[in-house]
């Protein structure tokens, strides 16, 4: 049952990161145009660097 | 992950003002900042053709093309004004309007969406893993790990709690300190409860903690709110987007020449210039011009009327012909548009108020549950004097009896229901509107601009001579009047040419006349040419001093209205026609839609005040107008429509708006209203069937934690399915 003192806080973290993963999407307006995104992807113009 | 995050439409005023203030204050508008919508952009290459275009354009900063909202977002010098960025992207094959700024503040941040958003986030990842720790104790774990299990989903789930819950404790703190039971009152009761008997038990070692349950619970009623929020945010930014499309601006003559200024900076005894075409910006009289207005939106009269100096005009018609000068009399909220309000607010007090059928669920269900669980602990403690047991069962049959598929009965449907009518081109505007719609019994039709287009159609050019059509589509051509352009277009259509004349001259507010083989023609007013006047719209057509010649009109019928009436009759509805227009012209809409009740030359307070009469005979009225002598009856109605196409004033009375031009969608609306109630109905039914099986569960002390989650979970699914059959006709 050792295992356990590795395991429980793996899973807390790995699911801890996820979740501040989320929240920085959210707070960095990336929700804020969910269709021009998926298609901005498709054009070579922002390759190299994002638009602002 | 779809979401347009946009700012919540709350019934508490401080709700909605405090959030919409804080908006305001972050996003000042920009100097330099252009909104335009962009409704014809749908891919990648549109996104990169339009924000190339526009930064080429000299003195842009910077340009955004926003997809989801088809819009793009521009700052640039001061000096560049929205105009010529429209004609940029016009040239470029795109349409483009513009927008005001101003008005679309408010979906520019949505804080409350993204807060929610986040409080979602963290109790779903709480309930994950507490989840996960107490699948181990359902299947056995023992003694000291049970323990170990019980203190980490406590570590995890009390903090997840305490940011989660917040939206739930302050309703429920609010209603409280009224005096009053919400729905959220019992759910903070359970999770406070759940949280509090749950830590006593772990530090006694006992069997059963609850910590799963709490956080589940939060986690299914935040999705619930979450879908709630985001309906309502959509239905807001779309009507924000049409009060944006009309930039109030107005041009004041000062000294001789004009200036374009917002309708805002207008005073009293300004002068201001309404070119044709225009719409009057403020109450006033004209002090200069002549022409012909249109007031169909205020009176709904379809006849243009002539207008010269002295004659007092409103805020809200249109100028057909000729340019006008008028003294500002009544500004901003003086505004004729403004004094509507008052008759609105007075329809409105009339208006029974309707309670939800949520708010009628947790008016039973609030303090039934509370009495329930009071009396469980009462038994119990009686019954063992043991307060642990006693509590503990308290907070089993709190959990159990817990809101989950009831706060998700109305949002799941409603979204499912919204979501499928805006497809269609309708925006639900109330959150209520739907279950009203779905009880309606009578629907009362406008005529101008409601079931008609407001605009003329030719109806007897097979009976006029060619050589005259001709002449007629010559002088029509110089002029914007909207009987000029019925003609030319009518000609153009039937594939007749225009005969050549010269010197034409449009003489504003009576016609247009010019010179044809040297002889004067005119067509016009019959006045102005001295023929009798038919009783229908009509405009005469003179060569010479020959005997004028009637080209008559009637309104054009609305796309889809026909249909409509007719779906809306085959539905045991009652149909019927109210209208500010003449008696002849209303009566013979109505006999070609087979409509029997009709009443004609309405004033807006007879309107509103038959509505009532019928609404007090126990008749659900629904109420499809755009005018503004429509609005009291709007708001007087039980639910109300208007076209997108409506003043500013008449979309606001109503709760829902119609995107598109076609009226059809106003019986699949009614069609698709009734199943969604039914199946609220139904979801409220499955939510009582779960808990008649499990409270007696709870009363009686078998309920562990398993059956409070399975019982929870169980029911939240089978609500969120049954949500998605919502049916419509298509």
């Amino acid at each position: 049952m050792n295992i356990l003192t590795y395991l429980i806080p793996i899973s807390l973290i790995l699911g801890g990161l996820g979740l501040g993963f989320f929240i920085w999407t959210v707070k960095t307006n990336q929700y804020d145009d969910p269709d021009g995104d998926a298609q901005r992807i498709l054009s070579d113009e922002y390759d190299d660097r994002p638009k602002p | 992950m779809t979401a347009t995050l946009k700012q919540p439409v709350s019934a508490c005023p401080a709700c909605s003002v405090v959030p919409a203030a804080e908006a305001l204050a972050e996003t000042q508008p920009v100097p330099g900042a252009v909104a335009l919508s962009l409704p014809t952009i749908h891919c990648a290459a549109c996104i990169s053709k339009i924000e190339r275009g526009l930064s080429a354009h000299a003195g842009v900063r910077a340009a955004r093309v926003n997809l989801t909202l088809k819009r793009a977002t521009i700052e640039a010098e001061p000096d560049v004004t929205a105009a010529m960025l429209c004609n940029v992207v016009e040239g470029l094959g795109y349409e483009a309007h513009e927008l005001d700024p101003s008005a679309l503040n408010a979906t520019s941040t949505d804080r409350a969406g993204r807060e929610l958003l986040m409080r979602l986030a963290v109790a779903g990842f709480a309930t994950m893993n507490v989840m996960l720790l107490s699948v181990s104790v359902w299947s056995g774990a023992e003694a000291a790990t049970r323990d170990m299990f019980h203190w980490i989903s406590a570590a995890i789930a009390l903090p997840a709690i305490a940011f989660s819950g917040q939206p739930f404790f302050r309703n429920a703190w609010t209603a409280l300190r009224q005096g009053r039971l919400n729905m959220d009152v019992p759910i903070s009761l359970a999770i406070g409860l759940a949280v509090v008997t749950s830590l006593w038990e772990t530090s006694l070692s006992g069997h059963h903690a609850y910590f799963d349950a709490a956080i589940a619970l939060t986690f299914f009623l935040l999705i619930g709110r979450y879908l709630d929020h985001r309906t309502r945010a959509v239905a807001r930014s779309a009507a924000e987007e049409l009060t944006a499309l009309e930039v109030p601006r107005a041009w004041r003559v000062v000294d001789g020449a004009e200036e374009e200024v917002p309708i805002s900076e207008i005073a009293v005894g300004d002068l201001v210039r309404v070119r044709p075409g225009g719409r009057v910006p403020v109450d006033g009289d004209i002090v200069e011009g002549q022409s012909e207005i249109d007031r169909s939106l205020l009176t709904g009269e379809t006849l243009p009327v002539f207008a010269q100096e002295g004659l007092a005009v409103s805020a809200g018609e249109v100028n057909l012909t000729g340019p006008l000068t008028i003294r500002a009399t009544a500004v901003g909220r003086d505004t004729s548009l403004h004094r509507m309000a008052d008759l609105v607010a007075i329809a409105e007090s009339g208006r029974s108020r309707y309670t939800s059928l949520a708010d009628s669920a947790a008016k039973l269900y609030a303090p039934g549950v509370h009495i329930l669980s009071a009396l469980a602990f009462v038994g119990w403690y009686l019954y063992t004097f043991d307060m642990r047991t006693a509590l503990n069962i308290a907070a089993a049959v709190l959990i159990i009896t817990c809101p989950c598929a009831l706060g998700l009965a109305v949002p799941a449907v409603t979204t499912a229901a919204s979501g499928r009518l805006f497809r269609k081109g309708m925006l639900i505007k109330h959150e209520t509107a739907l279950e009203r719609l779905a009880q309606v019994d009578t629907v009362v039709f406008d005529k101008t601009g409601t079931l008609t287009e407001g605009l003329p159609q030719l109806t007897n050019l097979e009976q006029l001579p060619r050589p005259d059509v001709e002449l007629a589509m010559a002088l029509a051509a110089q002029s914007s009047h909207p009987l000029a352009k019925a003609i030319y277009r009518a000609a153009l259509d039937a594939g007749f040419a225009a005969a050549s004349v010269s010197e034409a001259r449009e003489v504003p507010g009576f016609g247009v006349e010019a010179v044809f083989e040297g002889q004067p023609v005119r067509l016009g007013r019959a006045k102005w040419l001295g023929a009798e006047p038919l009783a229908e719209t009509a405009t005469y057509l003179q060569t010479g001093e020959e005997t004028p010649l009637a080209f008559r009109f009637e309104d054009a019928l609305r796309a889809g209205a026909e249909d409509a009436v007719r779906a809306l009759r085959e539905g045991g509805k009652t149909v019927c026609l109210m209208s500010g227009d003449t008696t002849p012209a209303v009566e013979a809409l109505a006999r070609r839609l087979g409509i029997e009740n009709w009443m004609s030359e309405a004033l807006p307070e007879h309107k509103a005040r038959r509505i009532q009469d019928m609404t007090q005979d126990g008749a659900h009225v629904l109420m499809v107008g755009d005018g503004l002598n429509d609005t009291a009856a709007l708001a007087a109605a039980h639910v109300s429509i208007s076209p997108a196409t409506a003043l500013d004033a008449a979309r606001v009375a109503s709760d829902i708006v119609l995107l598109g031009n076609d009226l059809s969608p106003v019986s699949d609306a009614c069609t698709t209203a009734e199943s969604a109630t039914k199946r609220i109905r139904e979801n409220f039914r499955i939510a009582t069937l779960y808990n008649i099986i499990a409270v007696p569960l709870a009363v009686a002390g078998l309920a562990t934690p398993l059956i409070a989650a399975l019982a929870m979970s169980a029911s939240s699914i089978t609500v969120s399915l049954n949500s998605l059959r919502v049916k419509g006709r298509g």
